[in-house]
C-alpha cells in the first residue's frame, strides 16, 4: 500500500463542553475519492476546518506525506497543497471572477484571465472571467471555486456538500470534473449526507457519528440502508404514507405575479402561477436563489406589492396583496422563514417573548399592554408539544440547537392552528430525527386538511412529502408535477430549462 | 505571549450588567484623574471637587437635581429610540427648538397672564420638538436616508435658527444688544418645587415620563415591537410590524421629550430666551441613555450621575483650575468606558487551554 | 462675476479639509468600519497640529503630530470595535465626544492665537487667466491633495490592496475562510481614516484659517462622513462632492460682496441644508446604494 498523503491521529477538537470532534483517524491516498459521511452536526465541517488550517485540534497529529505537521491557517494549508471548496461559497459577489481568483492566486491579470479559460476547458469548467460573481448562477460560482483551487495546483481538494446547491444534470458534470482530477492523481475529500451520490463516485468511506468515527469502508459493498445504518446508529426512519384527501378549496392562489426587484443582486419574479387546495402538500423545488427568497416573502407579506398587483394573490378566499404579513396572519396563515435566528426568532430574547412574535393575537395584548402570564403559557405549552430541548421558557432563542429552534418555531406556527402553512427550506441544517419528526407532523397536517406549501432544495424531501411540485428557476416558475407520476430527471430539467444551458 | 479568547455566553450575564455603568465611572475616573496629573492639576483637589463637593450643600445638590431633570427627560426618549436601532443624535436640536416654541409665547404676549401659559409654553415645546424630529423622520423613511446625519445637521441649523432670532426680530430692545430674549413675566415661568432652591415642577414631569417609559419598555405591545425591530429587523418584517412606523415613533417621541425639556429650560432656571440654554444637554443624554443600560431606571440614576459631573466640573474649573473642556473629556471616555464593559454583558475572556484550567 | 471668482480661487482650499477626512473615511468603511468619531479626530488633529506650529515645531511638524493624534483616536476606537466588538455607532460617538473634549482641553492656553500659514504656489501662464486664474493658485498642500485623490483612487481600483478592502468590506467571513488577517486590515483601515481625519484638522487649524478657536471644525468632519454616502464611496464622486462643500461655505462670503441680504445665519446653515437636501436625493436611489454600497458596513466581525 502507498503511503498516504494525509493521515490524521486522534485528533480532537472541542469547543467549551461540546466535543465536535473526539479521537478522529483519516487517511487520505492520492488519486482516491474519500467520502466523510455523516449527519448534521456529525463533525464532518469542524474535521474540514482543522484540515484546512481554520481551526487547531486540541490533541491528535496531522501529518502530510508522511510528515508531522502543523497547519496553522489557510494559507498554509494552500502552501501544502490542500484547496477547499466551501459549501457557502467564499466568493465576492461585487468582484469580477478573474478578480476573485485574484486574492488567491499571483499573476498578473491577464496571465490569470487565460489559465481560467484554459483550466476551464481541460475540466468542463466554463465561466466567463470578466463576469461580476453576483450574475452567476450557484453552479457557475461553484466552478469558480473549484478552478480558483485548482489554480494552485493542489494534492488534496476538499468539497463540502457540493451537490446540494445542484440540480441533477449538473451533479453528473461536476462528477465529470473530479474523476478527471482523480485520474491526475489528485486525492478528493468529499463531504456528503446523499448517500447514493457517495456510492457512485467514491472509492473510500469514513463514517462519523457525534464526532467519532464509525465507519471505514468502501461504499461498493454496503447499500444504502446500511451505511444510513452507521451513519445515524440505527434504522432509518420512516414516513407512514399519505392518505387520499378529497381535494377542497383552495387556500392560495396566485394568477399572474410579475414583481420586480431594487436589490441589484436579486432575483425578479416573473408571470407567477400556482394554487395550493385544502388537504393538499404543494412543494416548490429549485435550486437556491432563483428566486426563492423572493417569493417567499410575497406570499408572507414581508415585501409590499405595488399597486398593479395588488390583486394577484388570493389567500383563503381573500385579495391579500395590500396586506402585511400580521394582517395575512388574522385570515389563518401561517409562514415558517428559512433563516431561523433574526427572522423567524429574535435570538436575544427569550422563547416567551419569541412566541409573542406571532402570536399575539391569541390573548397575549390587551389594552395595548403584553400579558407574560398568557405568553409564558403558551411558550411552555409549544415546548412540551414539540420536545423541544431547552432549560425552559425562559432561554434566549440564540442559545438553542439549531434543530430544537426550528421545532420551536413550527411549534408556534402549528398553535396558531392555521388553514394555510408555508415553510420555506424546513429541514435544512436538522438532524435526522427531527427532520422526520418534522414531515411526519406536516402529513396529520395535511391529512386533517391543511393546505401546505414548501419550498425546499432537498429534492428527496420533496418527493417524500408533496402531492404537486412546481420548480422555480431564474424567477419563473414551472407548470404542475404530480409528484407519483414524476422522477427527479424531469424537475432536473425543469431546474435548468429555464436558463442555466451548459450547467 | 497568550492572549485570552473573546467568547460569547449562551445567555446575557445579568451580574456583568449591573456591574458594567460602575466600572465604567471607575475606569473613566482613573484615567482622567491620571490625564488631570499630566497637565499639573492635583487630581485629589479635582476628585473632592467633582466627586464630593457637589453633595456637600442643600443648594449645590439641588442644582444637581436641576441639571438632571433635562437630561433625564431627553435620555429617556433617545433611550426607546436608540433601542430599536433608529440613532437620533440631534435631540440637541430638537431641545433648542422645544424652546424657541415655548418662548413664542412670552415673547409675543409679554403682558400676558393667568395660569395657563407655562403648561401652554411646554406644549408648544413639545410640538417644537416633535416637528423637528418629523424632518428626521420623514427624510429617513421617504428618502432612506442616514438619520445619525440628519438630525446632527437639524441641530447644527437648529443653533443658526436660534442665533438669527436672539440677533434679529426677537432680541430684547432694552437688553443693551445682547444677544437674548426679554425676560419671561412671572406666569411664563414654571413653579417651585423645592423652596430655595431653583429646582422646579419639571422634574416631576421627567419622573412621570420616566415611569411612563417603563411601562412602554417593559409592557406595552408597542414597546415590543420597537424592541424587535431593533433586535432582529428581519424578524420584525417576519412579524408584520412595520419599519416605518418604528422609526416615526421612535423619533417623534425621542424629539417631543427633548422639546419638553427645552421648553422646561426657558420656562425654568433661565427664565429667557439665551444664547447659551442648551450646554450640549441633547449631546449628553445621549451619554445617559447608554450609561444607563437603556434601561428607564438605569437611565434615572446615569443622569444624576452626569448633573453631578456639570456641576462637579465647574466646581472643579474654579477650586482646582480644570479647564471646562475637561468635563467632555470625561464623558465621553464613560461612554467609551461604559461600552468596554458592556461588552462582557454577552461575551466572556477565556484563556487557550492550558494556560487556565 | 467678482463672486464667481473669488468662489474658483478659494473653493479647493475650503474643500480640501473635507476631502482628506472624507478619503480617510471612505477607506476605513470600504472595509466595513462605520467610524463617526471623525469630527472629534480631526478637531484633535487642529488643535496638536496648531499647538505644535505655534510651538515652533513648523508646518511639517504639525501636520505629522496632527496626524498621529488622529489616528490615536482611531485606534482606540479599532480596539473597542474590532476588539471588543462594542457597537460601532455608540463607540464613535464616543470618540466624537472625546477628541471634541481633548481638543478644548489641550488648546484652552491657545485659544485665538494664531500662526502664519503658507504661500500659495502658482503655475505660471494657467494661473494669469482672468476669472479661472485663481484656481491654478494654491497652497501646498491643496497641490498635494490633487496629486493624492488620484492615487488613492488607482491603489482602490486596480491593486491587490483595494481589491482586498472591498473583498472584506463585502463579506468579511469569506475573506477570512481564505485566510485574509480580516481584523488586521480593518484596523489598518481604521488607522488610516484617523491618520486623514487627523491632517485634515490641522490643515484647517494651520493653513487654511491659521488660528485655534475652540469648536473651529464646525461640524466639517460630520460633512466628511456624508459625503463618503453623496460619493456613494467612489473617490471621483466624493472629490466632486467636497468641491460643492468648499464652494457652498464661501457662499457666504461671496454673497456679501456682492451686497445679498440674506441673513448671515441662513448662510451659514448652507452646508448643513445643503447636506440634509443632498443626503435626501441620493439615498432615495435605493438600488445606487445597495449596488455601490458596503454590505457589512458597522456589522461587527466575529469568527
Amino acid at each position: 500500500m502507498t503511503e498516504p498523503l494525509l493521515s490524521l491521529r486522534g485528533v480532537t477538537k472541542r469547543y467549551g463542553p461540546v466535543h465536535a470532534n473526539t479521537g478522529v483517524d483519516l487517511d487520505v491516498r492520492a488519486g482516491e475519492i474519500h467520502a466523510i459521511l455523516g449527519e448534521n452536526g456529525a463533525g464532518k465541517s469542524t474535521l474540514m476546518k482543522l484540515i484546512y488550517g481554520v481551526e487547531t485540534p486540541d490533541e491528535g497529529t496531522i501529518a502530510w506525506q508522511g510528515e508531522l505537521t502543523q497547519i496553522g491557517s489557510p494559507a498554509s494549508a494552500r502552501r501544502l497543497g490542500i484547496g477547499m471548496v466551501f459549501q457557502h461559497f467564499s466568493l465576492f459577489e461585487t468582484l469580477t471572477v478573474v478578480e476573485n481568483v485574484s486574492l488567491l492566486v499571483p499573476g498578473t491579470k491577464k496571465a490569470l484571465t487565460k489559465r481560467i479559460v484554459q483550466l476551464g476547458q481541460e475540466f468542463g469548467l466554463e465561466v466567463d472571467p470578466l463576469a461580476y460573481v453576483y450574475a452567476l448562477s450557484v453552479g457557475e460560482r461553484q466552478r469558480v471555486e473549484i478552478i480558483r483551487c485548482l489554480m494552485a495546483d493542489p494534492k488534496l481538494l476538499i468539497l463540502d456538500e457540493p451537490t446540494s446547491v445542484l440540480p441533477p444534470q449538473s451533479v453528473e458534470l461536476l462528477f465529470d470534473t473530479l474523476r478527471r482530477l482523480s485520474a491526475r492523481g489528485v486525492a478528493i475529500l468529499f463531504i456528503s449526507h446523499k448517500l447514493e451520490e457517495i456510492r457512485s463516485i467514491c472509492t473510500h468511506a469514513t463514517i462519523l457519528r457525534g464526532g467519532t468515527v464509525t465507519g471505514n469502508v468502501t461504499p461498493q459493498d454496503f447499500d444504502a440502508h446500511a451505511l444510513a445504518t452507521m451513519m445515524i446508529g440505527r434504522d432509518m426512519p420512516h414516513l407512514s404514507p399519505a392518505e387520499a384527501v378529497q381535494r377542497g378549496a383552495n387556500q392560495l392562489e396566485i394568477s399572474g405575479l410579475t414583481l420586480g426587484t431594487d436589490d441589484p443582486f436579486g432575483v425578479s419574479l416573473k408571470n407567477i402561477f400556482m394554487h395550493v387546495a385544502e388537504g393538499e402538500i404543494l412543494g416548490i423545488a429549485g435550486v437556491s436563489g432563483n428566486g426563492q427568497s423572493e417569493l417567499a416573502a410575497a406570499i408572507s407579506g414581508e415585501t409590499a406589492l405595488p399597486k398593479s398587483m395588488r390583486d394577484v394573490i388570493a389567500m383563503l378566499g381573500q385579495d391579500v396583496g395590500a396586506m402585511n404579513p400580521a394582517t395575512r396572519r388574522k385570515l389563518g396563515f401561517a409562514f415558517v422563514p428559512e433563516d431561523r435566528l433574526g427572522q423567524g426568532a429574535v435570538p436575544e430574547l427569550s422563547l416567551v417573548k419569541n412566541s409573542i412574535l406571532t402570536a399575539h393575537r391569541h390573548g397575549m395584548v390587551k389594552k395595548g399592554m403584553i400579558r407574560h402570564g398568557r405568553a409564558a403559557a403558551f411558550a411552555k405549552a409549544c415546548i412540551a408539544q414539540n420536545d423541544v430541548r431547552t432549560p425552559g421558557p425562559a432561554a434566549e432563542a440564540g442559545s438553542l440547537s439549531g434543530g430544537n429552534l426550528q421545532k420551536f418555531i413550527i411549534g408556534r406556527e402549528l398553535m396558531l392552528a392555521p388553514k394555510l402553512l408555508f415553510l420555506n427550506q424546513p429541514t435544512w441544517g436538522v438532524d435526522i430525527g427531527a427532520a422526520t419528526a418534522i414531515r411526519r407532523r406536516l402529513i396529520e397536517l395535511r391529512n386533517a386538511g391543511c393546505a401546505i406549501l414548501v419550498i425546499s432544495e432537498e429534492l428527496e424531501e420533496l418527493f417524500e412529502l408533496t402531492d404537486y411540485m412546481q420548480v422555480l428557476s431564474e424567477g419563473r416558475l414551472s407548470p404542475r408535477f404530480k409528484t407519483s407520476e414524476t422522477v427527479p430527471e424531469d424537475i432536473g430539467r425543469a431546474m435548468i430549462g429555464a436558463g442555466e444551458g451548459a450547467a | 505571549m497568550v492572549f485570552p479568547k473573546l467568547v460569547r455566553r449562551e445567555n446575557a450575564s445579568l451580574p456583568v450588567l449591573i456591574a458594567a455603568p460602575f466600572v465604567a465611572l471607575a475606569m473613566a475616573a482613573v484615567s482622567n484623574l491620571v490625564l488631570y496629573a499630566t497637565i499639573g492639576v492635583d487630581p485629589a483637589a479635582v476628585f473632592k471637587a467633582m466627586l464630593i463637593d457637589p453633595f456637600t450643600s442643600y443648594f449645590s445638590f439641588s442644582e444637581i437635581l436641576l441639571k438632571a431633570g433635562p437630561l433625564l427627560l431627553i435620555a429617556q426618549g433617545l433611550a426607546i429610540g436608540f433601542r430599536a436601532k433608529v440613532f437620533n443624535i440631534g435631540a440637541e436640536g430638537q431641545f433648542i427648538l422645544g424652546a424657541i416654541c415655548a418662548s413664542a409665547i412670552p415673547v409675543y404676549l409679554p403682558q400676558a397672564s393667568g395660569i395657563w401659559i407655562w403648561p401652554t409654553m411646554l406644549l408648544f415645546g413639545v410640538l417644537g420638538g416633535l416637528a423637528w424630529a418629523a424632518i428626521t423622520a420623514f427624510w429617513r423613511v421617504r428618502l432612506n436616508a442616514n438619520e445619525i446625519l440628519v438630525s446632527l445637521m437639524l441641530s447644527f441649523i437648529a443653533l443658526q435658527l436660534l442665533n438669527y432670532l436672539l440677533l434679529g426680530p426677537w432680541k430684547d430692545p432694552m437688553g443693551f444688544n445682547f444677544p437674548q430674549s426679554v425676560m419671561f413675566q412671572y406666569d411664563a415661568l414654571l413653579p417651585i418645587l423645592l423652596p430655595g432652591t431653583r429646582v422646579n415642577v419639571s422634574l416631576i414631569l421627567a419622573l412621570l415620563v420616566t415611569v411612563a417609559a417603563w411601562f412602554f419598555v417593559q409592557r406595552s405591545f408597542a414597546g415590543y415591537r420597537l424592541e424587535v425591530g431593533g433586535l432582529a429587523p428581519n424578524a420584525a418584517r417576519y412579524a408584520g410590524f412595520s419599519q416605518s412606523s418604528a422609526i416615526w415613533l421612535s423619533l417623534l417621541i425621542g424629539g417631543a421629550a427633548a422639546g419638553l425639556a427645552g421648553a422646561a429650560e426657558v420656562a425654568g432656571p433661565v427664565g429667557q430666551l439665551q444664547r447659551s440654554i442648551s450646554t450640549g444637554y441633547g449631546y449628553a443624554a445621549i451619554i445617559v441613555a447608554y450609561l444607563g443600560g437603556l434601561h428607564p431606571i438605569g437611565i434615572v440614576f446615569a443622569a444624576f450621575l452626569l448633573a453631578t459631573l456639570y456641576i462637579g466640573g465647574d466646581n472643579a474649573m474654579v477650586s482646582a483650575g480644570l479647564p471646562i473642556a475637561a468635563v467632555n473629556v470625561f464623558q465621553g471616555s464613560l461612554l467609551l468606558a461604559y461600552l468596554i464593559a458592556s461588552t462582557f454583558v454577552r461575551r466572556k475572556l477565556v484563556w487557550p487551554q492550558g494556560a487556565r484550567p | 462675476m467678482i463672486a464667481i471668482e473669488f468662489i474658483l480661487a478659494g473653493m479647493l482650499a475650503a474643500a480640501t479639509p473635507f476631502l482628506l477626512a472624507a478619503l480617510g473615511e471612505l477607506v476605513a468603511e470600504r472595509s466595513g468600519v462605520l467610524n463617526l468619531g471623525v469630527e472629534g479626530m480631526m478637531a484633535l488633529g487642529a488643535s496638536v497640529g496648531f499647538i505644535t506650529v505655534y510651538s515652533g515645531g513648523g508646518h511639517v511638524m504639525g501636520f505629522v503630530f496632527g496626524a498621529l493624534s488622529g489616528m490615536a483616536l482611531a485606534l482606540v476606537f479599532a480596539f473597542v470595535t474590532l476588539g471588543l466588538h462594542t457597537n460601532q455607532v455608540a463607540s464613535g460617538l464616543a470618540i466624537g465626544i472625546m477628541g471634541l473634549g481633548l481638543s478644548a482641553y489641550f488648546g484652552k492656553p491657545f485659544e485665538s492665537f494664531t500662526v502664519t500659514g503658507l504661500g500659495k504656489i502658482a503655475i505660471p501662464g494657467l494661473s494669469d487667466f482672468p476669472v479661472i486664474g485663481g484656481l491654478f493658485r494654491q497652497d501646498i498642500v491643496v497641490w498635494l491633495s490633487l496629486i493624492f485623490t488620484p492615487a488613492l483612487w488607482y491603489v482602490l481600483k486596480h491593486t491587490k490592496l483595494g481589491l482586498l478592502l472591498r473583498a472584506v468590506g463585502e463579506n468579511p467571513h469569506a475573506a477570512s475562510a481564505i485566510g485574509y488577517p480580516v481584523i488586521l486590515i480593518r484596523l489598518s483601515a481604521v488607522a488610516f481614516g484617523g491618520l486623514m481625519a487627523g491632517i485634515a484638522g490641522a490643515y484647517a487649524s494651520t493653513i487654511y484659517t491659521p488660528l485655534w478657536a475652540d469648536g473651529m471644525i464646525a461640524g466639517r468632519g460630520w460633512i466628511a462622513v456624508a459625503l463618503v454616502v453623496f460619493g456613494t464611496w467612489m473617490v471621483g464622486r466624493v472629490f466632486l462632492g467636497a468641491c460643492l462643500f468648499g464652494a457652498v461655505s464661501l457662499g457666504g462670503i461671496a454673497a456679501q460682496t456682492v451686497g445679498l441680504a440674506v441673513p448671515s445665519q441662513l448662510l451659514a446653515s448652507m452646508p448643513y441644508i445643503v447636506t440634509i437636501v443632498v443626503l435626501g436625493i441620493i439615498s432615495s436611489n435605493r438600488r445606487l446604494v445597495k449596488l455601490n454600497g458596503i454590505a457589512s458596513l458597522g456589522e461587527p466581525f466575529e469568527k
